[in-house]
């Protein structure tokens, strides 16, 4: 495919710039004049390989989308962890490929790394994925993050009326505050179908840990958790064994469907093939994008994945009821009256906090009935 | 007299006892240098079999790592860790230890000089800062050394397990007691001030930790080849045995080299923290310490033989963006590379003293 394609816009801008060139004066066919003509280049980087079945294959979709528009080249590199090396990939496609428009696509790859390379790089667009730029950041920087939790709140209301027991599980990475809003919103859209669910949480310490990921998914089965879904890396160990020993699986990242068959329930995937292609297009239309970008489900930053076979009538109401009120804005996971799972009052009665809420952002909490700790 | 005589009257020519006198010599560089360019051909038959161009591999190696300025500071920015981190396999392995646990010390000594880095200021910190992550990867890696001695422990399975448990233990303290509140969904130590930090060299775009880590291999070249510990340390790698027999201080030396050793992959830490990353996070678990494995045995444990092996190999690491964008292979090829040199360098040890060219005799008797 691709084969097929670049010459022919290669021949195509052969063609544009002879006839430029014999329109104009002989300084079109200078260097700086020959750059301005070349299709913009973008270039994306991954901190793990690229189909993980999580959240780099996520970002590779995003990618391949960009790859289809016209008059854009695409660079990808996966596996380039968050040390001087990132910042050495940066600056090979910024010299070697011409980059202009750059996807960091790792939480840690932005401070310090491109908060590093941008003051030097000021024609480069650095586009970082997690929400950290704030003012003050370089203006050639900008950071874009979605409210995935919704999607986890959703999962939740697919596990509630699946589960048996009554039981669902959670495998996750570190107690950090995205990871904690996951887990409680999973439940508390469990709890919305049936208040008696609790969830059990697993963390293992590290993003990509195969060997812990199974051995958390076992134990959850061998606790009874019947549903169990995650948010680290790659789910693609934790859906395998969950679906082997028999517990269902809601899906997070990219769509794990093909891994879980018909134990799939549903998923909260990221749609970065939205969000990429619109910054391309307005890069390429010489538009300015916002340093600081974020979206939920209703702006097409996250989507669910489609609903699987083992769903009863009664879920899909319920699941497409909450989709839409959601979809309709305002809508609050964490609302009181609501105690942590120590006892701690989160949140009073008549007191929500929706989506958007910056105080979300520092969740340092695990809310009542999730069983297990944050440190 | 009367033999020296003999031999000379017997040579053709006066080359001859030139080559007698340099190949024992040139052994030392060209096995190495072989089974380097026998490497680098295996790998060509690999590509080959995958439908890839080997001189297109070569050509890009080339291009990214070595051909231009960008390119010499893409290779430089990385080596400082992998010099150090070879060290810490040289110098135990020049007593018979195979020590593979390095990354464990380069991330406890990045712990400490972040951990120290939030109580300290000015020039004197920054001493501070690297004085600590030097004796606590220096404990670290001279305990596997005196469990060794003392006990009889395989240090290169301890050295191993320690590394996890090392890394652990890093993961513990940063998202634990030492975490900065600030530090949300990326749990790190405290920032460090700008006056903590280690800055760029002048002419190379690399921070000081390369210069550090030249002048640490000079120091450890000096030790080992000038010095009567040096020596002893020689003999008891040689024949543990005769070592003891001979009164020598083997247990002292076994535990210093180690911790010297150590005390190295911690500073190699503390650059890392102090010039690259500002504090101590999970970004500092980048598996240098692996890659000094293979370096160090690439240099023979030569202190001097590091800078370069690990500049070349610093070089093709930074090939690995460029070979996965330009010919579409995945980013583990560069792995595969260098196991296959690893593997092939290793299998050429076996070559010393056997190759008659390089024995004086061969020489002399024609």
């Amino acid at each position: 495919m691709s084969n097929l394609t670049r010459p022919n816009r290669r021949r195509f801008l052969g063609t544009a710039s002879a006839a430029l060139g014999a329109a104009a004066t002989g300084s079109l066919w200078q260097p700086g004049a020959a750059r301005a003509a070349t299709p913009l280049t973008v270039g994306f980087i991954y901190v793990g390989p690229k189909d993980d079945f999580g959240y780099n294959q996520s970002h590779a979709e995003g990618a391949a989308a960009v790859k289809s528009m016209e008059g854009v080249t695409v660079l990808e590199e996966e596996n380039v962890p968050e040390s001087q090396d990132v910042q050495n990939t940066m600056l090979s496609m910024i010299n070697f490929d011409g980059a202009s428009l750059l996807f960091p696509t790792s939480f840690g790859y932005f401070n310090p790394h491109i908060l590093e390379l941008a003051p030097k790089n000021p024609e480069v667009r650095f586009e970082h994925c997690g929400g950290l730029w704030s003012e003050g950041n370089p203006t050639n920087a900008g950071s874009y993050f979605g409210y995935i939790g919704m999607g986890q709140y959703l999962n939740g209301i697919a596990a509630g009326h699946a589960t048996k027991s009554k039981k669902i599980g959670f495998v996750a990475a570190k107690p950090i505050p995205q990871v904690l809003n996951n887990i409680n919103s999973f439940l508390l859209g469990a709890r919305a179908v049936d208040p008696g669910i609790t969830c059990q949480v697993i963390f293992t310490g590290e993003w990509s840990l195969a060997v812990k990921e199974a051995e958390a998914t076992n134990a959850l089965a061998d606790q009874g958790c019947d549903v169990i879904t995650c948010h680290v890396d790659g789910p693609k160990v934790v859906c395998e064994t969950a679906v082997s020993r028999g517990a269902f699986v809601c899906g997070y990242h990219a769509d794990q469907s093909p891994l879980a068959g018909d134990k799939y329930l549903t998923g909260a995937e990221w749609n970065w093939a939205a969000v990429y292609t619109d910054m391309v297009r307005k890069t390429i239309a010489g538009e300015a994008i916002p340093n600081f970008v974020r979206g939920g489900l209703a702006d097409g930053f996250i989507k669910m994945s489609p609903l699987g076979p083992a769903n009863s009538d009664a879920a899909r109401k319920q699941f497409e009821a909450v989709k839409a009120e959601i979809m309709a804005g305002g809508f609050a996971a964490i609302k009181g009256p609501l105690k942590d799972n120590k006892g701690n009052v989160i949140a009073a009665d008549g007191q929500a906090f929706v989506e958007t809420d910056v105080a979300l952002e520092s969740m340092g909490y695990l809310v009542e009935g999730v069983l297990g700790s944050t440190s | 007299m009367a033999a020296s005589d003999h031999i000379v009257g017997r040579g053709p020519n006066a080359g001859a006892r030139v080559f007698s006198g340099l190949m024992p010599r040139a052994e030392a560089v060209a096995i190495p240098l072989g089974a380097l360019l026998a490497g680098f051909l295996a790998f060509s038959l690999f590509l080959l079999f995958l439908g890839k161009s080997p001189a297109e591999f070569y050509g890009l190696v080339w291009k990214a790592g070595f051909s231009s300025a960008f390119s010499w500071q893409n290779t430089l920015s990385r080596v400082a860790p992998l010099i150090m981190a070879a060290l810490c396999v040289a110098l135990p392995a020049r007593l018979g230890l195979v020590v593979i646990g390095g990354e464990g010390a380069i991330v406890l000594g990045g712990l400490a000089a972040g951990v120290t880095g939030t109580h300290v200021a000015g020039p004197l910190g920054m001493v501070l800062m690297a004085l600590s992550a030097m004796v606590l990867g220096g404990l670290w890696i001279g305990a596997i050394g005196a469990l060794r001695i003392k006990r009889g422990v395989n240090e290169t399975i301890s050295s191993l397990l320690m590394a996890y448990i090392a890394i652990a233990l890093f993961n513990h303290f940063v998202e634990g007691p030492f975490r900065d509140p600030g530090s949300l969904n990326k749990p790190s130590t405290a920032p460090l001030d700008a006056a903590l930090r280690v800055g760029e060299m002048p002419f190379i775009a690399a921070h000081w930790g390369v210069a550090a880590g030249v002048i640490a291999c000079v120091l450890c070249w000096i030790l080992i080849d000038r010095t009567t510990l040096g020596f002893a340390a020689r003999i008891a790698g040689d024949n543990i045995r005769a070592a003891q027999v001979q009164g020598l201080p083997v247990g002292p030396l076994v535990i210093g080299f180690t911790a010297l050793g150590g005390a190295w992959a911690g500073l190699a830490g503390f650059f890392e923290v102090a010039a690259v990353h500002g504090s101590a996070n999970a970004s500092l678990i980048a598996g240098y310490g692996y890659t000094g494995i293979l370096i160090a045995f690439l240099a023979r444990h030569n202190p001097l033989a590091i800078l370069p092996v690990a500049v070349l190999m610093a070089g093709f690491e930074a090939s690995s963006g460029l070979i996965q964008r330009r010919m579409d292979l995945p980013d583990a090829t560069i792995l595969v590379f260098e196991g296959m040199v690893f593997i092939i360098i290793l299998l050429s040890e076996a070559l010393y003293g056997r190759l008659r060219i390089f024995s004086p005799g061969y020489w002399e008797s024609r």
